[in-house]
């Protein structure tokens, strides 16, 4: 029974990765930017949301109203000012941009806050333990049933808006090819800027709700940008149905890895990740260019 | 009346020089075929015109304002549109898409997802398909269909026929006429001499990035064509 609860923590907490590697996923997949910030960024958003429920005693939910919009603006602002810029210059210099805007932030929050960690769950009283019990020894947590539920409409909902609205075709369309999106009228910076709004905010809202389930410091970052990649690995690039797949295969490898033993979190989710890389490394055909694919392929 | 007018246009890739000083004019309702050898110029002048392209020199007038510094999106909305030379359609989105994604940026006008469909009845049965899974033929039907669904006022298509069978070629043009007997303004690059000479009403030969023979299609003969084609005339001066 124990292993059931725990499978289903674990899909629940891989909504919450599906939720943090999406934006990841989206920005890569629009601009072909790896946003080495991304953990970052969210973190960022969570210190705001902090700071709001510290200075206000105002609910983080609400909270959430101003921060992702201030997150959005600051999406566009760093790909007007910064990233389009760097992708000017080819495609590595986004990632070397990203990964000093990552420590800029770091610091930043750092020489603000401190390196105190924080958490939000004092703010949202009861809502950060409360649970429903579904049968005599299974209980589902409230709030990591919330967040999975915002995971699938979330990317449900970019799903559709991709698939199914005017600007959401006009980002398919400059994602495929930039140049011919402006001969059929669509203004391609812009487009950028509204995708690149878009990831960011994504990211605010994956940072908030980590700050209500758990504990962060200014460093959590680079940890949470892990745990993004390994979702977005896992599920394919480029597919949000994908991406809540990878979420949930993660967060069940490390609440299983857990169950096995203490220190098991977050090995159990690295080797599945690894698992799954070397298998699609296999599957993709690289075994015939030798050398350590062919050896991770099992080819040796 | 003059739609576009070029001036004195310069456009380069790096080093390499590829409209030297062009002028050209064309007037409302024109037919003009830009004919001339591979590296000629001939794209490169195309995509300066839409704006895919900086000009390096020279200026660009579409009905009398000066859009040579206006980007290739707002040359589109004043109704500039370019079926580019290879259809670079986007491949991952379907048929009906790709339409409605330069429907969605364009000028409003007769031109819709139901009149396209007619003009181009092969695209029916595929609107729900995948761009990329369509043969060549509908691909450049799709392609000439999705510069049409903007409603431009100057249409221009960039070697329709290139890698066709020459059945598809066949329905391409059929759909061109029918658009040039509705009063379209088309600027077309063709390799095919013969088909360029028999839609258009005027026709332009390039050389070397400039223009060396301008007139009515119908005072040209094939020889002419060829001989400014191949340069033949500058080869018999310099060797006289």
């Amino acid at each position: 029974m124990i292993w059931l609860t725990q499978f289903i923590n674990g899909v629940l907490l891989g909504g919450y990765y599906a939720l943090l590697a999406c934006g990841l996923s989206f920005m890569f997949g629009v601009m072909r930017i790896i946003n080495l910030a991304h953990g970052d960024l969210a973190i960022l958003a969570a210190c705001l949301a902090f700071v709001f429920a510290d200075t206000t005693g105002i609910s983080p939910f609400v909270a959430l109203i101003g921060v992702i919009p201030l997150m959005a603006g600051i999406g566009w602002l760093l790909q007007r000012t910064m990233l389009e810029r760097s992708l000017r210059a080819g495609l590595l210099v986004p990632l070397l941009t990203t990964f000093g805007l990552a420590i800029v932030i770091e610091n930043g929050l750092f020489e603000y806050l401190g390196a105190d960690s924080r958490s939000l769950a004092p703010y949202i009283g009861d809502f950060a333990y409360d649970s429903w019990a579904i049968t005599g020894n299974i209980y589902i947590g409230s709030l990591a049933a919330l967040i999975f539920a915002v995971a699938v409409v979330v990317l449900g909902g970019l799903k559709l808006f991709l698939g199914h609205t005017s600007l959401g075709r006009a980002i398919r369309a400059t994602a495929a090819d930039p140049d011919t999106a402006e001969l059929v009228g669509i203004n391609a910076r812009a487009v950028y800027a509204i995708a690149a709004a878009i990831a960011v905010a994504l990211a605010g809202l994956a940072g908030v709700f980590l700050a209500m389930r758990e504990t962060f410091s200014p460093y959590s970052g680079p940890t949470q940008l892990i745990f993004a990649f390994e979702a977005v690995v896992i599920g394919g690039i480029g597919s949000l149905s994908g991406t809540l797949v990878g979420g949930i295969v993660l967060g069940v490898a490390q609440t299983f890895g857990a169950q096995i033993d203490p220190q098991g979190f977050l090995i159990s989710g690295h080797v599945v990740f690894l698992a799954v890389l070397a298998g699609r490394v296999g599957l993709a055909g690289v075994v015939n260019r030798g050398g350590f694919r062919r050896f991770l392929a099992g080819k040796s | 009346m003059t739609l576009l007018a070029v001036e004195r246009l310069d456009a380069r890739h790096g080093l390499l020089q590829a409209v030297r000083g062009v002028d050209l004019e064309v007037a409302q309702g024109e037919t003009l075929a830009l004919v001339g050898a591979n590296g000629a110029g001939k794209t490169t002048l195309l995509r300066t015109i839409a704006g895919a392209h900086r000009a390096a020199a020279g200026r660009i007038f579409f009905e009398g304002a000066d859009v040579t510094a206006v980007p290739a999106y707002e040359r589109l909305r004043a109704g500039i549109a370019l079926v580019p030379e290879g259809r670079r359609l986007f491949t991952d989105m379907t048929v009906k898409e790709n339409l409605q994604v330069a429907a969605a940026h364009g000028r409003a006008g007769p031109w819709t997802l139901d009149t396209v469909v007619e003009a181009f009845p092969l695209l029916r049965q595929r609107l729900a398909s995948r761009a990329g899974n369509l043969s060549g033929g509908e691909q450049q039907a799709t392609a000439i269909g999705r510069a049409l669904m903007t409603n431009p006022k100057l249409l221009l298509l960039d070697e329709v026929s290139l890698g066709l069978a020459p059945i598809a070629v066949d329905a391409v043009y059929r759909s061109l006429e029918t658009l040039i007997a509705g009063g379209a303004t088309i600027v077309l690059v063709e390799q095919d001499i013969g088909r360029a000479l028999a839609v258009a009403t005027r026709v332009a030969c390039l050389l070397e990035g400039r223009i060396v023979l301008e007139g009515p299609a119908k005072d040209m003969t094939r020889e002419r064509v060829t001989e400014a084609y191949f340069g033949l005339r500058r080869v018999q001066q310099a060797a006289s």
